[in-house]
């Protein structure tokens, strides 16, 4: 671990009954950096994310992450209040499903600003405008800003949750397959979205895809899973482009040229 | 002057598990230098390791064996045990790197493409830079907004020229810079090769247009391929 080092896990283990989900996996993360979780479903990587994101508490092992004050935590030692709090300034959560971080009951503008206002923001003026700021950059017309979710389409509803994740300008943000489920078009989109707003605000980002080609595109760094272990981890282009585990070998190799 | 590079005892070999683990040695006490405003061309047949020498050059391949010394910051680094953070961080500032295909994030306009390439330069003289360097290389400021997908295959060989160029990194590496190019364009990169140079930009690259390699290369170093030893 080193001095500026936002997030670090050591000897992580975690179990569903006899399937080992996690065996002694070790990672870490600096500031700014984008790290992407790689391998085929069921190889653990949205368990680590969940465990390094304190939504799962592992079997054994440690997480440790720097306050933006450059103090150490032991994650999963926390206070449930604190992880709470985290989970609503510092850190975001993007999920595969829109849906699972949406309240679909509330407008667009709503959802955005809420994050806003459980950080403590009270002035309805300023809380529109920041969400209406917000909208923008996420490419759906300010106009629409009273509608309910449900009337977006699951390109929209993807980018208006990021807009709720990214509106406190958190310093970690955990994806789960962003772009999984949307059309090609819709996803091309949304990863320049991602690409430019994660480059221009700084944040560290923990990416678990099945996609090794987004995982190109976005991702500094790269850890690729199997039944629970990290085989190889390293710079996302030579572990894509020089494989020296069989099982990586096997995934560069299966992918489909379009 | 100075050196900017220098391999030592350099190798790389492949092993292909998918292939009941055959192994490829490529590369084998590799020992090569070039120097500030230097332009060395890597040559040898087809096959013999070429392009394997380059990327290893540029972390893109792991190297197995030796060193890889850049200088970075003013002091020399070896990249071939360089953790994935640190090479980031030499291919950000020092080092840049030409290759032969364009692979970007999809819908990302050329001239964006470009600038992100920039070093830390302020956002509107990247774009002002950016926008100039594709001019030169005949690149219509009609095209500049359009994401390069859908450009010819020269076309975008110099959207990645001018990202190649366009940080004025200390160490640039060039694979076959001018492979899908027509003679008026090779006769640009030429001459911004040779201006790379003068401004003390170390060059290493791999040319097979012999009259591109006479005008810019001032040495060869030669790889001869190795027997496979599988």
């Amino acid at each position: 671990m080193t001095d500026d080092t936002l997030l670090a896990a050591r000897g992580l283990t975690f179990r569903f009954g006899a399937i080992p989900a996690l065996v002694s996996v070790d990672a870490e993360l600096w500031p700014g950096e984008v790290l992407a979780v790689v391998g085929e479903s069921g190889s653990g990587k949205s368990t680590l994310l969940n465990v390094l994101s304190a939504r799962l508490r592992p079997d054994s092992g440690v997480v440790w992450y720097r306050d933006p004050a450059g103090e150490l935590h032991d994650l999963h030692a926390m206070p449930e209040s604190t992880l709470r709090a985290l989970h609503r300034s510092d850190w975001g959560f993007v999920h595969q499903n829109p849906r699972e971080n949406l309240r679909m009951t509330v407008s667009a503008g709503g959802n955005v600003g809420e994050r806003l206002m459980a950080r403590g923001a009270r002035h309805y003026g300023n809380i529109r405008a920041e969400a209406i700021e917000w909208l923008s950059q996420v490419e759906i017309d300010p106009g629409r800003i009273d509608d309910l979710p449900r009337t977006f389409s699951g390109g929209m509803l993807q980018r208006l949750q990021i807009a709720r994740t990214l509106v406190t300008h958190p310093r970690l943000v955990f994806m789960d397959e962003p772009t999984g489920g949307l059309d090609v078009s819709v996803q091309a989109r949304l990863l320049d979205l991602i690409r430019s707003l994660v480059a221009r605000l700084n944040i560290a980002v923990v990416l678990v895809t099945h996609d090794l080609a987004i995982a190109r595109l976005l991702a500094n760094r790269i850890m690729v899973m199997q039944r629970g272990r990290v085989v190889e981890a390293g710079l996302t282009d030579q572990v894509l482009d020089d494989p020296q585990h069989p099982y990586t070998q096997l995934l560069v190799s299966s992918v489909l040229q379009a | 002057m100075t050196v900017m590079l220098r391999t030592e005892g350099l190798a790389k070999l492949f092993v292909l598990h998918l292939q009941g683990g055959v192994r490829i040695p490529v590369l084998r006490d590799v020992d090569f230098e070039v120097r500030a405003g230097e332009c060395v061309a890597i040559s040898g047949p087809s096959g013999s390791g070429k392009t394997t020498l380059l990327r290893s050059l540029y972390g893109n391949y792991r190297a197995d064996g030796g060193r890889i010394w850049v200088r970075h910051d003013g002091a020399l680094l070896n990249l071939a045990a360089a953790p994935p953070r640190t090479v980031v961080a030499v291919r950000a500032r020092t080092l840049g790197y030409v290759s032969q295909f364009l692979r970007v994030v999809p819908r990302v306009p050329a001239l964006d493409i470009v600038a992100d390439a920039a070093r830390d330069m302020p956002h509107e003289e990247a774009r002002r830079r950016a926008a100039a360097l594709l001019s030169r290389l005949n690149i219509s400021p009609r095209l500049h907004p359009l994401p390069p997908a859908t450009f010819s295959g020269g076309e975008q060989q110099r959207v990645n020229l001018a990202r190649g160029f366009i940080g004025d990194r200390p160490v640039l590496l060039l694979d076959e810079p001018t492979a899908s190019l027509d003679e008026n364009n090779r006769d640009i990169v030429v001459q911004m090769i040779i201006e790379a140079k003068s401004s003390g930009i170390a060059v290493v690259g791999i040319f097979h247009d012999l009259v591109v390699r006479r005008k810019v290369a001032d040495r060869l170093y030669e790889i001869t391929p190795l027997q496979d030893a599988a």
